[in-house]
């Protein structure tokens, strides 16, 4: 592919992502004194982190007696154990103090009336083994990702991390198994990067965008998901999408769990706060997938509101103004613009929206990538972090407020873990270079297609499959069915066009190499799902509505090779990291 | 009278026309700025009819429609599509603003959608922010603290933490600073309003022990006093902050102090 130019950089470590994982990431690799390059296709107050609002979990205590291990028992039962209890104990044993580094960082928590870091309940967070509600989530009003984002991104600034900002990754450089760094298009001159290092971080986020309505940025594509497939790695548990019950009804905005966690509560048309029927305890502070479980059976049973009865009602109206005021000003200001909601008068119409993906990059409580090859190995110089892993915290469904602190728990494990690996300065051998041909003519043959179908015209295809074949509610006919028709979108890729042919800023071709990424992604969602006969977490099977622990108490691990995919499965991680917590076996979950 | 012109390059020329072929009787003009520099050409306006009876409400609602059912060659940033990322940030009739949470109903007659203004574009309605960011970066947006504390976080009172209300929310879209006249003319030296407003949010967190030194930085005449108190900045806030208040309490502070 002579007719690109390429650029080439030697580092010892690459992060690619500038969301909370990735920032976090590069600001220890910068600490230790690891030359490192933050690669990005937005500027990184731009990732999607900014939109997390209620809060970042911790058992500091601050709000009455927490232990860690309650937090890890709630995240176990959270993950319908699904998750790998050593990491598990890894990320509840180190949020105390990942949090209060993040209050050094500069992050401006809101306050108790003693001056500490105030935290507020969350769905799912109990103390004591389940017995009480626990406050462990801790808040910057309602916009503590926002806050977050912004003071790691100026800590980076402080430790002189190198960025490569709107760079769109291509593909992943592969030599014998091992990654040796990738290949980026830089979007401002229209250049090709050609990355070195000795170890790849990957921390590129979830892949939401494969659903109509999502609560996920327009960027949320998975991109490095789709380069670890195309790279012949599996991805895992993949069918494991969480629904946020409160996605705001027609626009899919998110309006935090914080609401219910302050007070308010959901409504069906008898004016029924429902949640007390499913979930006599916790009530509409169940887990995310029991509450939205619950919404979409009122609305098939006909209770749901408004005209088409097919959504329900947040009340927040009998909170406190002060307390909407003060901790809750960011959905206030959600819910005018887009619901034409006044909060302290009127209930916000809230439907189960695509939030989170639990699935991703296997890796382990290291962070380091894992695949299955005859055995269980990790692939050498390669790590992922954030939604893009599946490290597995989350199991079969993530608990609010535990997706921020998986960021900077991990991202700082993946720095420690790559100074471990690495010896700064080390030099790079050769690889030659077929793997960097190979992208280039993917990258080449998609800029230059001129068939008769829009990319937007694809992807909504995709996404309209998705979202009503691999929904909150599966069955094996809708997921044969989801199987086959997101194929038939994959085969139309072959005609598919772009127009336009530059290559500064071209945003045709973007969407393009991001919908390519997209539907990857979509085959093994759907393809992990069908195979999955057991109803857990975010993954609720009408015709198997039970919990099979002997059969899939397991990671589905798939591959996907263009539109055929190979799925495998390897066990759950039974095992705690020390002696300090024992493994808590499964039991039925009710909340 | 002097009378000023712009480069011939630079002049926006009349583009191409997109006529409506969905047939709807409720049709929308819209004009948007394009650029792009690969092809040698001047700047021009192109102009689409837009079917709105299946456009959601908001600006961005209609460029998206543009990209995905008429041209999708038109570029321009965009990303969480709720007013927290600052990406799709742009002048829409004349005024800066998300288009993510403008509604296109409060623009009447035909709607033209620009660049955020005096930045050199890079290709359409994107901008490029870079000096932007690197005034960002020189006023150390860092806690500076000496605490020796290293288990629990530093104490703040529920007073002291409310200063921060109103400065910590900023999303650094620029539509303040590229609505400052005085950061038109001295972009390069003037920190303008989006900058200023970050560290005024370092120079009054409590838990800093560099206020002083902060202070001293900006207490420059092109740093801080280009500005003028014309408030076009706090007029052009997309999330309602007052970045022209920060900035007289910082000229009060340096005059107290």
């Amino acid at each position: 592919m002579s007719v690109y130019k390429i650029i080439d950089h030697e580092y010892d470590v690459i992060v690619l992502g500038a969301g909370g994982s990735g920032l976090r990431a590069a600001v220890g690799l910068s600490e230790a004194g690891l030359k490192t390059a933050c690669i990005s296709k937005v500027f990184p107050t731009r990732s999607h982190t900014s939109a997390a609002q209620g809060g970042i979990s911790a058992a500091l205590g601050n709000m009455g007696e927490d232990d860690w291990r309650w937090h890890m028992y709630d995240t176990v039962k959270g993950a319908d154990w699904l998750g790998d209890q050593d990491s598990i104990e890894y990320l509840c044993k180190e949020a105390p103090k990942a949090v209060i580094e993040l209050e050094k960082y500069g992050v401006p928590f809101s306050r108790t009336d003693d001056g500490k870091i105030y935290q507020r309940p969350f769905g799912g967070m109990t103390k004591d083994y389940g017995n009480g509600i626990a406050q462990r989530t801790c808040a910057a009003a309602d916009r503590t990702g926002h806050a977050i984002l912004h003071t790691l991104y100026g800590q980076a600034l402080k430790h002189n991390t190198e960025f490569f900002i709107e760079y769109f990754a291509l593909d992943l450089l592969m030599k014998d198994g091992e990654c040796k760094g990738l290949i980026a298009w830089n979007l401002n001159d229209g250049t090709i990067h050609r990355f070195r290092a000795h170890s790849t971080i990957i921390a590129t986020g979830g892949y939401g965008k494969v659903y109509y309505s999502a609560t996920s940025a327009h960027t949320c594509t998975g991109d490095g998901n789709a380069m670890v497939l195309r790279a012949g790695l599996p991805l895992q548990d993949m069918e494991f999408v969480q629904f946020h019950p409160t996605g705001i009804y027609g626009h899919g905005t998110l309006i935090s769990e914080g609401v219910r966690g302050e007070g308010g509560y959901l409504v069906n048309s008898k004016g029924e706060r429902f949640m007390e029927r499913y979930a006599p305890k916790a009530k509409d502070l169940a887990s995310r997938d029991v509450v939205s479980r619950s919404m979409s059976i009122e609305i098939n049973e006909g209770r749901g509101v408004g005209k088409e009865q097919d959504h329900v009602h947040l009340h927040l109206s009998h909170l406190d103004k002060n307390i909407i005021e003060s901790r809750l000003p960011g959905i206030t200001e959600a819910a005018r613009l887009f619901a034409n909601v006044d909060v302290t008068r009127e209930p916000i119409p809230v439907v189960p929206t695509v939030h989170y993906n639990m699935g991703g990059i296997p890796t382990n409580y290291k962070t380091e990538v894992l695949t299955v090859n005859g055995s269980e190995k990790t692939v050498p110089g390669l790590m992922a972090v954030g939604e893009a892993a599946c490290v597995s915290v989350h199991g079969a469904n993530r608990l609010g407020s535990n997706s921020l602190i998986d960021l900077v728990v991990f991202g700082k494990a993946a720095a420690m873990r790559a100074a471990e690996l690495v010896k700064p300065g080390t030099t790079h051998e050769n690889i030659g270079e077929s793997e960097t041909e190979r992208c280039l003519e993917r990258f080449d043959k998609l800029r230059n297609s001129n068939g008769e179908k829009s990319t937007a015209e694809l992807r909504l295809s995709m996404q309209k499959t998705m979202q009503s074949k691999c929904a909150v509610f599966r069955t094996e006919k809708t997921l044969k069915e989801g199987a086959d028709e997101i194929r038939k979108t994959y085969d139309d890729m072959s005609s598919i066009s772009v127009k336009d042919k530059s290559l500064i800023f071209n945003t045709d071709l973007v969407e393009t190499l991001e919908f390519d990424n997209l539907i990857r992604q979509a085959i093994t969602t759907v393809d992990s799902a069908y195979n999955r006969k057991e109803s857990r977490g975010a993954h609720a099977r009408e015709d198997f509505p039970k919990r099979d622990d002997e059969k899939f108490m397991q990671h589905t691990i798939a591959w996907c090779n263009g539109k055929d995919t190979k799925i495998g499965y390897r066990p759950v991680t039974k095992k705690t990291l020390t002696n300090e917590v024992q493994y808590f076996p499964p039991q039925e979950r009710v909340y | 009278m002097v009378q000023i012109n712009l480069p011939k390059n630079s002049e926006v020329q009349k583009g191409n026309y997109y006529e409506d072929k969905t047939g709807s009787k409720n049709i929308r003009t819209v004009n948007v700025y394009r650029w792009d520099p690969s092809s040698g050409e001047n700047p021009r306006e192109d102009t689409y009819e837009v079917d709105m009876n299946n456009c959601p409400s908001k600006v961005l609602d209609i460029l998206n429609k543009i990209k995905n059912e008429i041209d999708p060659s038109l570029a321009y940033r965009r990303s969480c599509a709720h007013g927290v990322c600052g990406s799709c940030a742009m002048n829409m009739d004349g005024k800066n603003g998300l288009a993510c949470t403008k509604p296109h109903s409060e623009i009447e007659g035909d709607i033209n959608i620009y660049p955020l203004p005096h930045l050199k574009v890079k290709k359409d309605l994107i901008g490029d922010l870079s000096g932007l960011y690197k005034q960002y970066e020189s006023i150390e947006p860092w806690l500076k603290t000496n605490t020796k504390v290293e288990t629990t976080e530093i104490i703040q009172s529920k007073k002291d933490r409310k200063k921060l209300d109103g400065a910590y929310e900023c999303i650094m879209c620029a539509c303040c600073s590229t609505s400052c006249p005085s950061y038109w003319w001295n972009g390069d030296k003037f920190l303008g309003p989006a900058v200023l407003l970050q560290a005024y949010r370092w120079i009054v967190d409590s838990r800093d022990d560099e206020r002083k030194e902060r202070l001293k930085k900006v207490a420059d005449e092109l740093k801080l006093y280009r500005c003028h108190t014309i408030m076009n900045c706090t007029n052009a806030c997309p999330k309602g902050l007052n970045p022209a208040k920060a900035i007289a309490e910082l000229k009060k502070m340096l005059a107290t102090s």
